[in-house]
């Protein structure tokens, strides 16, 4: 028989299953890259809005260094993440890594660059005028920094929502700094990468079929809340 | 009479360019004050400043008798709200746009209600909470951000052009309310305008403003007679000629303004007056059409500004004429930069100044 098509039937199989197993990589890989991302837009928004709302010199430079950060390939921060992680770097001592929090820790500086990008092009895009409405209208400096950062809430959003993708479905990082431990720190990407190379293609390609529906989900949902505005209005009810 | 704000010697340059030159200027506890001066004068930089939102490079700004420094700026900020040019919205509804300055403020959620329904009725929108303002009219949406400043009930009111985009109904909703804000809440009120007629009978007292100076300061019917000629040369002014006029025989008056256009007013006047007509009382047409205006003259389309629903022309017919048509009715028409049309208005139309 066709070892793709037993592939493509073993996987449909898995999936419909309900095992637990299979069902703990699907979980960890979203929640990993879940944490990443909050991670990443706790340090991330607060730097985006220093870039995007101060004016001091080097701005240009600091812009251009994160926008060329997005395109670091993954191997290559995944081996640097290493280096630090591992017992004779600077944060050996603390033992992270092959567990979870080296992989999380890891994703969140590697999406950091693309949510800092888009989160400074959200905050430039609103009118800079909208500073002094907030003020005039009685908001304090940081209030004021607020204001700005809901106005451009939808490219806040996007700009996480981008990064949660690439974290999910990003290799090199997760490999490298998790070592796709079964059952502790293995995901999506790791497993398919592992199967593939031990010739279990039922599992590699289940696995890419719920990454492949992640993925599409998210831009699914992305695609639809532009269509509906969805994210256009927000903010508190009077009641 | 208090001065509430006191500008002495103040001064205002970006990067090299002078804006603001030496204004001295106080504004009165409780009064309507007009800023009356062409683009590029200085207007909305100087309400900046009164608002606390911009820093002079020189010269003093107190605050009712307190000088304003970086220490209490943010403080002196609550006594004073800006209506800005252009509209600006939160992306949220009308309520949450109005409530804004009240939390701030850290008001308790009743109060807050409370006067986000009186504010909005104030300005006709009774009802309006719960719609998302950035979907609201351009003439809707400049209430709003009316109320969201009256709302706050602060000691100094800073309106810019808070008409310029407006048809006539929602300029004379917003005219009413200003007024009502300045009788009933004793709110102080500084106004930038283009607008003549508003000049003339809203406020207290017209500042002209001319490239960054301040060059005459008085009440209305002074600044109007005085300064008749002064004033008709002022480019700030649509539609202000000034002219030589005479009686008829049927008890009109005939202003001749110049280059061969002549104009008939009702008003019974003679010798070198100043006239007005009002951009929205005349009618443009693309052929010469009977009517009871007693003023037809011929020209051609020099200009062509949009702004929000309304598109604004310059028709020279000798002389320049600002007429104001809707976006809809200026489409339906066809017309271009250097269109031939009509314009007509009535003798009544035609205001003495
Ligand atoms: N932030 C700024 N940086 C540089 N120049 C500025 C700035 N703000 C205003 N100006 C300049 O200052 C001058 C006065 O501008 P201002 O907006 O106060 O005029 P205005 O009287 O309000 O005009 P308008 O009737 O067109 O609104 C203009 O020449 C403008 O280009
Ligand atoms: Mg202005």
């Amino acid at each position: 028989m066709n070892p793709i098509i037993d592939g493509v039937q073993k996987a449909f199989q898995l999936i419909f299953s309900g095992d637990p197993t299979f069902y703990g990589v699907v979980y960890r890989s979203l929640f990993f890259s879940g944490v990443a991302t909050i991670l990443a837009a706790l340090w991330g928004t607060p730097i985006a809005m220093l870039i995007g709302l101060r004016e001091f010199r080097g701005k240009t430079l600091v812009k251009s260094f994160f926008n060329t950060m997005i395109g670091m390939p993954t191997v290559a921060l995944g081996l640097i993440l290493y280096l630090v992680f591992s017992k004779a770097g600077p944060l050996g001592p603390l033992g992270l890594l092959y567990t979870p929090a080296a992989i999380m820790l890891g994703e969140a500086v590697l999406v950091t660059p693309l949510i800092i990008s888009i989160t400074t092009n959200a905050i430039e895009a609103v009118d800079p005028e909208m500073m002094n409405l907030a003020r005039t209208l009685g908001a304090s400096e940081s209030q004021t920094s607020i204001a700005i950062l809901k106005e451009a809430m939808n490219g806040v959003i996007l700009g996480n929502i981008a990064g949660f993708n690439r974290a999910v479905a990003e290799l090199g990082v997760a490999l490298l700094v998790g070592g796709g431990i079964l059952g502790a720190t293995d995901v999506l990407t790791t497993d398919i990468s592992l199967y593939t190379q031990r010739g279990d293609l039922g599992l590699a390609i289940a696995f890419a079929i719920i990454l492949l529906l992640i993925v599409f989900g998210i831009n699914l949902i992305i695609m639809l809340a532009k269509k509906a505005k969805i994210l256009l209005t927000f903010g508190r009810s009077p009641q | 009479m208090v001065a509430l704000v006191e500008l002495k010697n103040l001064s205002k340059s970006f990067s090299d360019r002078t804006v603001l030159d030496n204004i001295t200027l106080q504004i009165e506890e409780g009064e309507i004050l007009a800023l009356l001066g062409p683009n590029g004068s200085g207007k909305t930089t100087l309400l900046k400043i009164l608002a606390f939102l911009e820093k002079p490079t020189g010269g003093e700004v107190t605050f009712q008798g307190v000088p304003v420094t970086a220490k209490n700026v943010e403080q002196l900020r609550l006594q004073s709200a800006m209506v800005f040019q252009r509209t600006m919205m939160f992306s949220t509804s009308v309520y949450n746009n109005v409530a804004y300055g009240l939390r701030m403020r850290k008001m308790p959620k009743t109060v807050i209600k409370e006067e986000v329904s009186k504010a909005l009725s104030l300005v006709k929108l009774e009802g309006f909470e719960q719609r998302s303002a950035k979907n609201l009219s351009g003439g809707e949406q400049q209430r709003v951000a009316l109320a969201r400043a009256l709302v706050l009930k602060t000691k100094l009111l800073l309106l810019d052009e808070p008409t310029a985009n407006l048809d006539p109904k929602n300029a004379a909703i917003v005219e009413d309310v200003i007024a009502t804000a300045n009788r009933e809440l004793k709110t102080t009120i500084v106004i930038a305008t283009h607008n003549m007629f508003q000049a003339k009978t809203l406020p207290n007292r017209i500042a002209l403003i001319n490239d960054g100076v301040i060059s005459e300061v008085g009440e209305p019917s002074e600044i109007f007679s005085r300064l008749s000629k002064n004033l008709a040369s002022f480019a700030a002014v649509d539609n202000t000629f000034v002219g030589t006029a005479e009686t008829t025989a049927d008890g009109t008056t005939i202003v001749d303004i110049g280059n061969g256009v002549r104009i008939e007013a009702t008003a019974q006047r003679s010798g070198e007056i100043s006239i007005f007509i009002s951009p929205q009382d005349i009618i443009l047409s693309k052929s010469a059409v009977t009517s009871s205006a007693r003023n037809v003259f011929k020209g051609r389309i020099t200009s062509i500004i949009e702004s929000g629903s309304l598109v604004k022309l310059t028709v020279d017919v000798g002389q320049p004429f600002a007429v104001q048509i809707t976006k809809r009715s200026f489409s339906e028409m066809g017309l271009n930069l250097g269109s031939e049309v009509y314009i007509a208005f009535k003798a009544s139309g035609v205001q003495v100044v």
